[in-house]
């Protein structure tokens, strides 16, 4: 699992209001090479959460990121940037670990990169 | 379909290690899928601007559909509930991220951030009550709903499905256009048993501009595009004005006919209640001797 999808997964669990971001235990991180493409990661910048992100990328071990939400001036001029957003993004994949409601504990657990967000019956 | 293999067991349990192994060696099913995915693709009308986009795969299977999203340079996020066609997609190396969960339950996706879905033969599935807690009506809300909010203004679900009769069609399409989304049915060979093909294609937020059309062998467009949404019957009531008032107030009291009994079960199935069918019997009057 990619922080792109971090990114987008919430807690789905009946009840819950605030699943937002799902904190992760990262136990093995790898880093596969993909393309790198600016005008995707532009066009993706706009629906991201910058805190997840970063906390996310933390957790995973890549702490390159600012804390705060860059402007879009930088998104256009700023390549090197762009380039730690594409690797934080698209390259870094959690292959095992977990991932943790932050409402209610649940944990997600994530085997061979596949987070498994299926529910038991109760929480549907 | 001789043998529908949703009639069979559930999808977690139906493919299991053998079944996805079998499903994606076999190149006829591999040649079908990708057709398949990309007349779906085609369906989604992506802007053609070179920008990637990132879309949704909905029961996603061994990535076969993923890879002609991939192919076609958009990144992908897949979701499937049985894990050993996720382990057939992990070890074929696709290159969308993959999930493991049951579209039933809702997708849990935040907001407007996914730029369009495509799915492959998977939504039939969720017609079928596989455990007792299982209510297709409810499981096809939480999935189009849950798949509305997350798609981004303007954006295409396409699904293509293999309902099992008129009923089953009419329930997916009931409960989509519950969720707010616009769109219907498009029907590709419509006069083949064998390479007809059903397309649901859903617009979310925004006005349908272009028309789609079914292929069809014919060269003239004997295509047909029976979104069911139309045929809500104009039905428009006359009635006299010279007529005494008297006699109006006695025939309302004759109480309910027929037609207003048919028209607020319409309603009803509109809001996608449960209603039982219409017959020959509706709002007759029983004999006397009840």
């Amino acid at each position: 699992m990619r922080l792109i999808t971090h990114n987008m997964l919430s807690c789905n669990i009946k009840g819950v209001t605030n699943g937002f971001p799902l904190r992760i235990e990262a136990g093995n991180v790898i880093k596969k090479e993909v393309d790198f493409n600016p005008d995707f990661i532009r066009h993706m910048f706009a629906k991201l959460e910058w805190k997840a992100l970063v906390e996310g990328a933390r957790s995973m071990g890549y702490a390159e990121l600012p804390e705060d939400s860059p402007d879009a001036a930088v998104l256009e001029s700023d390549e090197s940037f762009l380039k730690k957003l594409h690797h934080a993004l698209l390259e870094l994949h959690l292959e095992e670990g977990a991932l943790v409601c932050p409402e209610t504990g649940r944990k997600f657990p994530v085997n061979k990169g596949i987070p498994n967000m299926l529910l038991h019956e109760d929480e549907v | 379909m001789a043998n529908r293999p949703e009639l069979l067991a559930p999808p977690e349990i139906f493919y299991d290690e053998t079944e996805a192994r079998k499903y994606t060696s076999s190149s006829r099913i591999v040649d079908i899928q990708a057709k398949l995915s990309e007349r779906a693709l085609e369906l989604l009308a992506l802007p053609e601007d070179g920008v990637p986009r990132f879309l949704l795969d909905i029961g996603c299977g061994s990535g076969l559909s993923g890879e002609t999203i991939s192919e076609s340079g958009h990144h992908w996020l897949g979701l499937d509930i049985s894990a050993s066609m996720l382990n057939v997609a992990v070890e074929r190396e696709v290159e969308g991220d993959l999930l493991l969960g049951d579209m039933g339950q809702g997708l849990g996706l935040r907001p407007g951030v996914i730029d369009g879905a495509i799915s492959i033969s998977a939504v039939q599935w969720l017609c079928n009550a596989d455990k007792s807690s299982h209510e297709p009506r409810l499981r096809l809300k939480a999935f189009f709903g849950s798949l509305y909010r997350c798609l981004s203004r303007g954006a295409r679900a396409v699904f293509q499905v293999y309902p099992e009769n008129i009923k089953q069609r009419e329930l997916i399409l009931r409960q989509a256009l519950q969720a707010g989304f616009g769109g219907g049915l498009v029907v590709d060979y419509p006069h083949s048993t064998k390479k007809r093909k059903e397309f649901l294609v859903l617009t979310c937020g925004s006005v349908q501009t272009s028309i789609q059309t079914g292929k069809s062998d014919c060269d003239e467009g004997c295509s047909e595009d029976d979104s069911s949404e139309d045929e809500e019957s104009g039905m428009v009531s006359m009635s006299d004005r010279n007529r005494p008032k008297k006699r109006q107030k006695s025939s309302n009291k004759k109480g309910k006919s027929r037609e207003w009994i048919l028209r607020k079960k319409e309603q009803s199935r509109r809001k996608g209640n449960d209603v039982p069918a219409d017959s020959k019997y509706t709002g007759r009057k029983r004999k006397s001797r009840f």
